[in-house]
């Protein structure tokens, strides 16, 4: 196995760790990480198929979600300190004034 | 042997650094407190950065030291200061368990079956067309400077979102 199918399956697991988690988790700080980890995975990916090809293209993709996860993060934090202020607990289960 | 190590040495730390960024990654899953997890997160980002780095690709590894350790997991650790201990006995995963360990097996099926097989044939070392920083600015700063300065844009329309979001909080709250 060479190195390219070897980081490719790590950001596959990256990947679906982090969907795992988003989906199994209740804490809403730990569902945000997960978030976090997913990005991490494809952004793994895009490096290495940026260094596969020699494409400059993949590398400028990964610098764009640094910035997207960045904001992601900046905006996600208040929205969740609203949200426990509110509702005085952590638990996603909790929030379901969406609920129809 | 010792040769052998060394003249392996990358290939031997790339399998160690994938190695600590999944078993970070599982204990996430695994870990009950939000700030053990944080520190899983951490040290899974941490050895992503070691790969990056012996791939060749050394500002990708700064910038992940430097943007997702130093600011992202700062402002994470700052929130989960800021609100833990609100519920200490709760549950740590919710009712979808089993519906996500299915989802996961078939997730990691069809990217394995899809995704994996159609990866293209081993063309030897990755490090046959370095892309080196001198590279990486050029195009930047030549083909993807708009990309650059729409960053910019959306940073600023992000912080301006974080603030409009505290004020409605504020006065949902009355003060």
């Amino acid at each position: 196995m060479d190195r390219t199918q070897l980081l490719i399956g790590v950001a596959l697991a990256l990947f679906a760790i982090g969907l795992f988690g988003v989906v199994v988790r209740r804490n809403v700080l730990v569902m945000l990480m997960c978030l976090e980890l997913m990005l991490n995975g494809v952004n793994l990916s895009l490096v290495t198929f940026a260094q596969h090809t020699g494409n400059a293209a993949g590398a400028v993709l990964v610098f764009l979600v640094f910035v997207v996860a960045a904001a992601e993060i900046a905006l996600a934090i208040p929205i969740v300190v609203l949200l426990v202020r509110d509702r005085r607990t952590l638990d996603v289960g909790s929030y379901d004034e969406l609920r129809g | 042997m010792i040769d052998a190590l060394l003249a392996n040495l990358d290939t031997l730390l790339l399998l160690a650094l994938a190695i600590g960024a999944l078993s970070g990654a599982a204990l996430m899953i695994v870990l009950r407190q939000p700030m053990r997890v944080a520190l899983a997160l951490i040290a899974t980002m941490v050895c992503l950065s070691g790969i990056f780095g012996l791939m060749g690709m050394h500002f990708a590894a700064a910038f992940q030291v430097l943007i997702y350790v130093g600011a992202v997991m700062v402002f994470m650790v700052f929130a989960i200061m800021l609100l833990e201990e609100r519920d200490a006995g709760a549950a740590r995963y919710s009712k979808l368990l089993l519906p996500g360990i299915v989802g996961l097996l078939l997730l990691l099926a069809t990217l394995v079956g899809g995704v994996w097989r159609a990866l293209p044939s081993p063309r030897g070392e990755l490090s046959d067309a370095p892309l080196g920083m001198v590279k990486f600015s050029t195009a930047f700063l030549a083909e993807y400077w708009l990309h650059f300065e729409l960053t910019s844009v959306l940073l600023v329309a992000a912080v301006v979102a974080a603030i409009a979001v505290i004020r409605i909080g504020r006065r949902g709250r009355g003060g």
